[in-house]
């Protein structure tokens, strides 16, 4: 028989503070469910107006990769600097690149 | 009594009714400071309190300079006595468990939420203006409440309990809520705001769903009727003023 579960499910939250950013990963909050989860994440992440939307995930449904496959995982790009667009003269108007 | 002053007193006096009210239950939420279940409800009770004081804290100064007499927020707030308080009884109450703290913020943030939407209209612009902002932090309390009510509500064979004892000892109290007085006559003659009687229907309509789903039945109403936005206040409420006023009782004017 399995020992029911002591702690509730960890969240991983992740913040968008303005329209038209990303969101980031800002941190976790434990709830029991979804809805909680926002609820929390909304309670402890935003609380100085750092936010315009949440999103929570389940920290178990995420894929990570496997630290101890770093080698053939980053390594490779390592000396492939010609992958980043830094070899064109971009026009003024293009701000944030 | 002049016609002029009477209104004057009872606009003062309606003010002081909701100030007091966030003022207070804000005064007992922030006890959980540091108690609270779990680390995230922690935070979310003190939320919701620092919610209240602040809105107490505009609330406090619009009705001090109202009043004329110089006084301002803090010496509204921590040089009053007690029968001099307005807030309705129950958020001087105990918390109690968590259950209990919850489901009182659950009966008075419908009750609020139904207030600043009759106050956004009022004859009085800057309680209009309160009122707008106070409904979204009002709205997000209501909604906090209500998710854990049903789910404790509806939970556990124990959280049921609790919150069914919950349910019947804080009832009563929500019949202050509602019941007449001379000031929301005048304040309802004036436009300043709504009498709080015409509240109840849309408050009931707003509660009863969510107590169903929550699987707890509310008591029958009985002739029990509490008096605290009459100055007339329960025995905790000296206990809770002393704790909140000690530092300007004991430090007059001080200041950090």
């Amino acid at each position: 028989m399995t020992e029911p579960a002591r702690q509730w499910p960890l969240w991983e939250v992740f913040i968008r503070s303005r329209n038209g950013l990303d969101h980031k990963h800002c941190g976790s909050v434990h709830a029991p469910d979804a809805k909680m989860a926002l609820q929390n994440a909304r309670d402890v992440y935003t609380r100085r107006m750092e936010g315009v939307s949440i999103w929570v995930v389940r920290a178990d449904q995420i894929v990570a990769s496997d630290p101890d496959a770093k080698p053939e995982m980053f390594d490779p790009a390592e000396d492939k600097i010609y992958r980043h667009p830094t070899f064109y003269t971009l026009p003024d108007e293009v701000n944030h690149m | 009594m002049t016609a002029a002053t009477q209104t004057h007193t009872a606009h003062l006096d309606y003010l002081l009714r909701i100030a007091d009210t966030s003022l207070i239950l804000g005064q007992r939420l922030s006890e959980w400071c540091g108690h609270g279940p779990v680390i995230e409800e922690d935070i979310a009770l003190t939320n919701i309190a620092l919610d209240l004081i602040g809105q107490a804290r505009l609330l406090l100064t619009h009705a001090g300079a109202l009043e004329g007499r110089g006084r301002d927020e803090d010496q509204l707030a921590f040089l009053r006595r007690e029968p001099e308080f307005r807030n309705l009884t129950i958020v001087e109450l105990p918390n109690g468990d968590f259950g209990r703290t919850i489901l009182r913020n659950f009966l008075v943030s419908a009750w609020q939420r139904e207030l600043w939407q009759a106050l956004a209209k009022s004859s009085d612009g800057e309680l209009a203006a309160i009122a707008a902002k106070s409904l979204k932090e009002t709205r997000y309390h209501l909604q906090h409440a209500a998710d854990w009510v049903v789910r404790l509500g509806d939970g556990t064979e124990e959280s049921h309990k609790r919150m069914q004892a919950a349910l019947d000892l804080l009832w009563p109290y929500t019949a202050e809520f509602f019941s007449p007085s001379p000031t929301d006559d005048v304040a309802a003659a004036t436009s300043v705001g709504p009498a709080w009687s015409a509240l109840q229907e849309s408050w009931v309509a707003a509660v009863t769903p969510v107590l169903e789903v929550a699987t707890l039945k509310a008591p029958a109403r009985t002739p029990f009727l509490t008096r605290g936005k009459f100055g007339v206040h329960s025995e905790h409420f000296g206990h809770l003023l002393t704790e909140m006023q000690y530092l300007q009782r004991t430090y007059p004017g001080g200041t950090w």
